[in-house]
């Protein structure tokens, strides 16, 4: 049976078109989800796609935190449903305090938009299983408020739990604490990721196919490789 | 009419650019004797009726400051009396 992908589009989502794209070439069927409508309608995965939404007033993904689709979603991902949160996805994700920590304002205080090389630190999560662990991959990265910070003790838990998925290389492009670009809840089904897989799937647009594991990866985690 | 005043500030060990921004730009006015500028965020609550200060708390402790990052502190104004913080 074909993966159903649930990619959530917000008020000021700008990337969940490209999130629902790379998901469909990957090979899921994708269905669409809205910020106003609770029902998941049996997705087995959910995208929290890029953008601005609720126009980022008060502080990035705080108002989106509250919308009737993130109540069932917390509960799910509370539950193990996998949900993958893209830049403003992942800031929704720390302020719906399903992730640790949080995502201020670039150190340097610019937008930051050009082609970034990672380091998959962690492969043992439901959107990183297809990648090798070590391995490095080039994905576009753009944000304004892409630096994450936690506490010392939250940072070193994470480092010693697996938990950093993956970290900035060849330059920090916004400041965030050890060069961290993504990590993942203790369980691994829910994981937060500032750069942007789903822009790099295809050759014509995309600086590399290597976003593309982050989609192949669940829909092999939901056909039942261990996570 | 009463209002709930909440401030909202970054942590003392959160590192504020916005501020080192401005303290950066203080010497182009000629100010030299400022060593430190951290921005915050005031948010004016008007109730209904009276203002109801254990609501507010609640919605500056859900909605209005992120605690991982941030502390608040609540006062209400023309009442003068009542003032508490939240680190």
């Amino acid at each position: 049976m074909t993966a159903r992908i649930g990619v959530v589009t917000f008020p000021g989502s700008l990337d969940d078109r490209d999130a629902a794209r790379a998901a469909r070439i990957a090979g899921a069927e994708v269905v669409p989800l809205w910020h106003d409508d609770p029902d998941l309608h049996g997705v087995d995965g959910v995208v929290l796609p890029g953008g601005f939404s609720y126009g980022d007033y008060l502080r990035c993904g705080a108002i989106a935190r509250f919308a009737p689709v993130m109540e069932t979603i917390a509960a799910g991902a509370r539950d193990g449903l996998p949900v993958l949160g893209i830049c403003n996805g992942f800031q929704i994700l720390c302020e719906a305090h399903l992730l640790p920590g949080a995502l201020t304002r670039n150190q340097h205080l610019h937008f930051r938009n050009r082609d970034q090389v990672l380091r998959i630190e962690s492969a043992g999560t439901a959107w990183t299983n297809a990648f090798q662990p070590g391995q490095e991959i080039l994905i576009p990265v753009k944000n304004g408020e892409g630096c994450y910070v936690a506490d010392g003790r939250t940072l070193d838990e994470l480092e010693a739990t697996g938990r950093v998925v993956a970290r900035y290389l060849g330059g920090n492009p916004n400041g965030s604490l050890r060069d961290i670009a993504g990590i993942s809840n203790e369980a691994g089904n829910v994981v937060g990721l500032m750069p942007h897989p789903e822009h790099a799937v295809e050759a014509l647009t995309g600086p590399s196919l290597d976003g593309l594991g982050f989609f192949t990866s669940i829909l092999k985690h939901l056909a039942g490789a261990p996570a | 009419m009463p209002r709930v005043v909440v401030d909202v500030m970054l942590k003392p060990e959160i590192l504020d650019p916005q501020g080192q921004a401005v303290a950066n730009a203080l010497p182009r006015l000629g100010v030299t004797d400022v060593s430190s500028v951290r921005i915050g965020r005031r948010i004016e609550i008007e109730f209904t009726g009276q203002p109801d200060l254990d609501r507010a708390r609640e919605i500056a402790d859900k909605l209005l400051a992120n605690p991982v990052i941030e502390d608040f502190s609540i006062r209400v104004t023309e009442a003068g009396d009542a003032e508490e913080s939240h680190p």
